[in-house]
């Protein structure tokens, strides 16, 4: 662990803007949009964290500043030291944009995607920035907070196959569900588990979005 | 010499032929529902005549959404759906999401419940290789090593079964311990597996080791470079076979796993039959642990007893007192109570690093929970190998590189 400290210290000492970040295991590090990519690249040259494990990104959810936060996991192959670098999003809501690290991992490229797929996040210089679990031309980005659970009804990937069936992809029948409180809710009557969407049940239709 | 004969529009007949023979490039797609891409894997392929130019994965097709479902429900409430994962070895998953939930919380589980997790952890190690060894044993040909590996699986699914209610699905962990303790016998059973599965497995890997056919087809096929593995974020027997020695039991022990004497196998060159061997090495090194787990058993609590706020009072407790009653309530209704803050905790699966990412606002519901899976990032190379080999070689590196749909979609 003493591996990921030292390296924390001299990357602090390169990148003055860069700060501690609060974790409950490994050093974290928060980062501006602007050199991420520099600093991994430090990271990976010379502290030795040549295994990218994880590129995610966080939603804070609507009106949050910064909305969304990109995460990355390294991990040194040499010193089995861990980090998790993060960086929050610039631009705005719809397009929030973040540097590509796909020149520094060839590997970064599938989780990009992913990221970009799940909530829309733009990683500028990405050679490919595709969905990937999605289809091409889904219209929505579901990992976003404002997404429902059920999902939403959509046309089908296939256009020819929309047409002959006139089938959609509609949402999830989960009446009632999910129960669940909500995350961090101390009041009790608020707390107890309840249909978050109470609009729709067996008997009645769910209202048109 | 002949006399040349001179066609006025010779040259204009050389270029229709030309243009009409030329190496015209095929695309291609294979899967999603084909044999031998091991689920719903589809690849988009260019080839020149039986050579691949490009490969596209295209994956997405079992995509569930986990990350976003566990957005929406309590810890305990996810742990079936880590099974579905990589549900080749769902004691792994389980145990792999146990150990992150946990680290958020600063738990540690008592000594018995480490040694039940490390234990089921290793078994279903031995029967997801196993499983990953008869696919490819049949991609190649080899049929009869699927009957051989599957024959064992199911010894393995019986001490499953009785230990945790389920063949497949198990769910046996809860955050702070695990569903139940070991039945009474059954350890002695699981030795008695081991002691007949040594010998059928040295039968089973005879088959294929020094077999003509195999190494032909896997031989120097699919290699990947140890640089390639590392800057593609391999784990597993997939980054091991090219080279590089890293397991994650050794390097960052979780679970009591220092206290196991074990080899890491390391492959030379990264080719398929690398993989192979490594995957053959590790079973023998799990049924090693295995033994050494049971040899050294610890007794004492199976659950952590003093985590009243996350894992639930026993069943006889809730029925007759007042304050477990409450308190079952509680964790059933809000969830384990969770303090805020991040964790990122990686367990070494049979499939490579499984990645937990939990961020946590207080409370029994994740913020964002993010899964790392392994067969995500294995199968993120194929683009890079795939160019320039040959499309029956193609079925030979899915094969090694023993991916698992689930665990890639989520």
């Amino acid at each position: 662990m003493s591996a990921s400290v030292d390296a924390i210290s001299a990357l602090k000492a390169k990148f003055p803007q860069v700060t501690d970040r609060a974790s409950r295991d490994c050093p974290a590090v928060d980062v501006p949009t602007s050199e991420i990519f520099a600093v991994l690249k430090a990271l990976r040259d010379d502290a030795g964290f040549d295994l990218l494990s994880d590129v995610t990104a966080i939603d804070w959810a609507e009106g949050a500043s910064p909305r969304f936060t990109a995460v990355y996991h390294l991990y040194s192959t040499t010193s089995h030291a861990a980090v998790r670098v993060a960086a929050p999003c610039a631009g705005d809501d719809a397009a929030p944009t973040v540097p590509s690290v796909v020149a520094l991992w060839p590997g970064a490229n599938w989780h990009e995607r992913e990221a970009f797929d799940m909530f829309g996040i733009k990683f500028t210089g990405h050679p490919d920035l595709r969905r990937i679990l999605m289809w091409d031309g889904y219209p929505y980005h579901p990992l976003r907070k404002e997404f429902p659970l059920a999902g939403i009804e959509t046309v089908l990937p296939d256009a020819e196959v929309a047409e002959e069936t006139k089938a959609k992809v509609i949402a999830a029948p989960m009446m009632g569900g999910p129960f669940v409180t909500s995350s961090g809710e101390i009041n009790l009557t608020e707390a107890e588990p309840r249909a978050k969407d109470e609009s729709w049940s067996e008997r009645t239709e769910k209202p048109s979005a | 010499m002949a006399t040349e004969v001179s066609f006025p529009d010779r040259a204009a007949k050389v270029a229709d032929a030309e243009q009409e023979f030329a190496a015209e490039k095929m695309s291609l797609s294979m899967g999603p529902s084909h044999p031998s891409t091991h689920g719903v894997l589809r690849l988009q392929m260019e080839l020149d005549g039986e050579v691949l130019t490009k490969c596209d994965p295209v994956i997405g097709y079992l995509h569930r959404g986990d990350e976003k479902i566990a957005e929406n429900m309590t810890y305990n409430q996810f742990v079936p759906y880590t099974d579905r994962l990589d549900y080749l070895a769902p004691l792994a998953n389980n145990m792999a999401y146990a150990i992150a939930v946990e680290r958020l919380a600063g738990l540690e589980v008592p000594a018995r419940c480490q040694a039940i997790r490390v234990l089921t952890a290793e078994m279903a190690r031995v029967s997801a290789h196993l499983m990953g060894l008869g696919a490819f044993g049949l991609d190649v040909g080899a049929w009869s090593v699927l009957v051989h590996s599957l024959n064992q699986r199911e010894h393995l699914y019986k001490l499953f079964e009785e230990l945790t209610g389920a063949r497949f699905t198990t769910s046996y962990t809860r955050i702070g311990g695990v569903t139940r303790d070991v039945p009474e016998g059954w350890l002695g059973r699981v030795i008695g597996f081991c002691d007949q599965f040594e010998p059928a497995l040295e039968e089973t890997l005879s088959l294929l080791t020094r077999n003509k056919i195999f190494l032909d087809r896997t031989v120097d096929v699919g290699v990947i470079t140890k640089a390639d593995a590392i800057a593609y974020g391999l784990t597993g027997p997939n980054l091991r076979g090219s080279g590089a020695s890293l397991d994650l039991r050794k390097d960052k022990p979780y679970s009591g796993y220092e206290q196991y004497e074990f080899d890491v196998p390391v492959g030379s060159k990264g080719d398929c039959y690398d993989r192979y061997l490594c995957r053959g090495e590790e079973m023998r090194q799990s049924v090693r642990i295995i033994r050494q787990v049971i040899a050294k058993f610890p007794g004492g609590d199976w659950y952590a007893k003093d985590a009243r706020k996350i894992f639930a009072p026993p069943k006889d407790k809730i029925l007759t007192s007042m304050e477990e009653l409450i308190n079952n309530f509680m964790i059933v209704t809000e969830g384990p109570q969770m303090p805020a803050g991040e964790v990122y905790f990686e367990a070494e699966n049979p499939k490579g690093a499984l990645g937990f990412y939990i961020v946590s606002k207080g409370g029994g519901v994740p913020w964002r929970l993010k899964i790392r899976s392994p067969s995500f990032c294995n199968l993120s190379i194929l683009p890079k190998v795939c160019a320039g080999t040959m499309i029956s070689d193609v079925v030979t590196l899915l094969g090694s590189l023993d991916f698992v749909m689930g665990e890639c979609d989520r």
